[in-house]
């Protein structure tokens, strides 16, 4: 043993100094490397915001104000009203959250707070596995399994609905919306539980009044990227909502066809000759769909950054 | 062969201590009995809430608390001292059962709260925690107003009848914890806005709230500054004679300050317990000695 480990002891130490150098080295490349592709992660951001805008802006003063957010959409007759397009986009989003909160709140706090140990190891990577269902795949669900149901039971004209949609995009922001409320859940203090069932509230008081409501700015935050993720979704939603570009205006038009502004954008652009007005048209709608996203994901980010601050002042 | 000689010698050493804390404790009970018929404390006023017996505490398969025998009186402060993890804090949690959220804990014995065991089958741990409230070490309101914090009790107990009634109670609890002068003109604000020293009045109002018989308190002021530890040690002075109150300490010269009774905890056992001033002047073992005096702990 001795022996071995002697050889070895001055073996290191003349390696010390070249190995020095070659790490200030190898640190230099490293560091720089790293900082490049960060660096190269921003500017593709910033040069797809730049294509957009340079493909889109033409829009804005090819076709008059009024045109662009009238309420028709008729690109062969050169109607751009994106009004529809935008309404859609809103009602579906708007639809499947209400459907996607109740669940997903109930389902973070049954795997966060009731489940026992071992059905939490089951459920949070099943939920995770959710996520990664590709969303054509669930349009196809949609279109074969929900449309049906939808049509048969509601004794619609047809299955392809606002309705539809919005089952499917609360299906798929249910795992965004279920792992972040579950962190949010998982980051409220012991001392609050303990404080509520020390001074005799039951569990489910404790759970209701207490641990949720100071969970509710990671909760709000869950909605906002589950927001962000159902508005920005395409394939699905193309599948199953009908597409047709009328104003959802009422109540009942959740249970008609709409379109959304992602559908409008990839069943057209196939088939519009480059750099005419509609290809325009369609990356003005691309203009607008980002900005919305761009401030969905922002109000979301702040209320993580400020959650986080609160956290280091506890 | 060997090993389970070794084991069976362990487990007469063990028998042995527990026999000899076992008459500890019988001789401590009776001492208790003494001082309350030699006028120490009138027998009039002065009712035993609490009584321990035999108390084991485990956390999985280690012992916490052996053989702890303790009898508590009501409308007195009584003290319990000890170094860390010498289970002051784990016997302070088997008096409102709060340890039953930890997994693997387990407690053997009898804790009699008016005479009616806690431990015993049937136990509405609720009901129980309603009657014995609890301050911990940190101030925890809830991040909710003032308001909020202390009519949280009552509302989900269901004491009040109206919104009159909630708002009278929640006036009273913040006057008994003598916070009301500060806070009344901001009842809707965030309670977490407070100072730490008024968090936990607001914490000692939220939980006499509920009107409880006892209220545990778990070093309460160890997150506080000196001035606001008096002013939490006044007030304790002022609940006494309404409740009845058990407080885990750190700070030697506060249960000396404060309690009528102190109880010395030591490796899991209550080593002492007696009036306060006998223990700080008079103590009858040599290791509460040592430790009051700063050569062990």
């Amino acid at each position: 043993m001795n022996f071995n480990l002697a050889p070895n002891e001055s073996s290191t130490l003349t390696m010390e100094k070249p190995k020095a150098e070659r790490s200030t080295w190898s640190e230099f490349l490293v560091e720089s490397s790293i900082r490049v592709v960060g660096f190269s992660t921003i500017g593709f951001v910033v040069l797809i915001f730049l294509f957009l805008l340079r493909e889109g802006l033409p829009i804005f003063y090819e076709v008059s104000p009024g045109n662009i957010f009238g309420t028709r959409w008729y690109p062969t007759f050169d109607i751009f009203g994106s009004l529809p397009l935008i309404l859609g986009s809103a009602y579906v989003t708007v639809a499947s959250i209400l459907i996607a909160l109740p669940l997903g709140v109930c389902t973070a706090v049954f795997v966060r707070e009731v489940a026992p140990q071992w059905t939490r190891e089951i459920l949070k990577p099943l939920i995770e596995v959710l996520a990664g269902i590709p969303s054509v795949v669930l349009g196809f669900f949609g279109m074969h399994v929900i449309a049906p149901l939808v049509r048969t039971n509601l004794d619609a004209p047809t299955g392809l609905t606002a309705f539809t949609g919005a089952l499917l995009l609360a299906y798929m922001s249910l795992p965004t919306i279920i792992s972040v409320a579950e962190d949010a859940l998982d980051a409220v203090p012991k001392s609050y539980r303990d404080a509520a069932l020390a001074m005799g509230a039951t569990k489910w008081q404790t759970i209701w009044r207490i641990v949720v409501p100071a969970a509710r700015s990671g909760i709000a935050t869950a909605v906002m990227l589950g927001m962000g993720r159902a508005i920005g979704e395409t394939m699905a939603v193309m599948m199953v909502t009908g597409n047709a570009a009328r104003m959802p205006l009422s109540f009942n038009s959740l249970f008609m066809p709409v379109r959304t502004m992602t559908a409008t954008i990839a069943a057209e652009m196939g088939e519009v000759a480059s750099g005419s007005v509609h290809y325009h048209a369609l990356f003005g709608i691309g203009i607008m769909l980002f900005i919305l996203t761009f401030f969905i994901n922002l109000v979301a980010a702040k209320a993580i950054f400020k959650k986080r601050y609160r956290g280091g002042l506890r | 062969m060997d090993k389970r000689k070794i084991g069976t010698e362990e487990a007469k050493q063990v028998t042995k201590d527990r026999g000899q804390i076992m008459e500890d404790g019988s001789r401590q009970i009776t001492m208790q009995d003494e001082h309350q018929s030699s006028g120490l404390h009138p027998a009039s006023s002065v009712a035993e809430k609490i009584r321990v017996e035999r108390l084991n505490f485990y956390y999985g398969s280690k012992i916490a608390l052996s053989d702890v025998s303790i009898s508590i009186l009501d409308r007195r402060i009584t003290a319990l001292i000890g170094p860390s993890g010498c289970g002051k804090s784990t016997f302070l949690r088997c008096l409102n059962r709060m340890n039953d959220t930890i997994k693997g804990a387990r407690a053997e014995g009898t804790v009699l709260l008016d005479g009616k065991d806690i431990y015993a089958r049937g136990t509405d741990v609720v009901e129980l925690r309603r009657r014995v409230g609890m301050v911990f070490q940190r101030p925890n309101p809830f991040p909710q107003s003032i308001f909020e914090n202390i009519a949280f009790g009552p509302k989900v107990l269901g004491l009040h009848r109206d919104k009159k009634d909630l708002t009278d109670i929640v006036e009273q609890s913040l006057r008994g914890a003598v916070l009301w002068d500060e806070v009344k003109d901001k009842l809707k604000q965030d309670a977490l806005g407070l100072s730490l020293g008024q968090q936990q009045k607001l914490c000692i109002a939220r939980s006499i709230a509920v009107k409880p018989d006892v209220i545990l308190m778990d070093e309460p002021c160890s997150a506080l500054d000196p001035i606001a530890t008096l002013q939490i040690e006044q007030l304790m002075q002022s609940l006494k004679t309404d409740y009845c109150i058990v407080i885990v300490t750190h700070n030697m010269q506060q249960a000396s300050r404060v309690s009528d009774h102190t109880g010395f905890f030591w490796l899991g056992k209550l080593v002492e317990f007696d009036s306060t001033e006998l223990i700080f002047t008079r103590p009858r073992q040599k290791l509460t000695e040592d430790y009051i005096t700063g050569r062990a702990g």
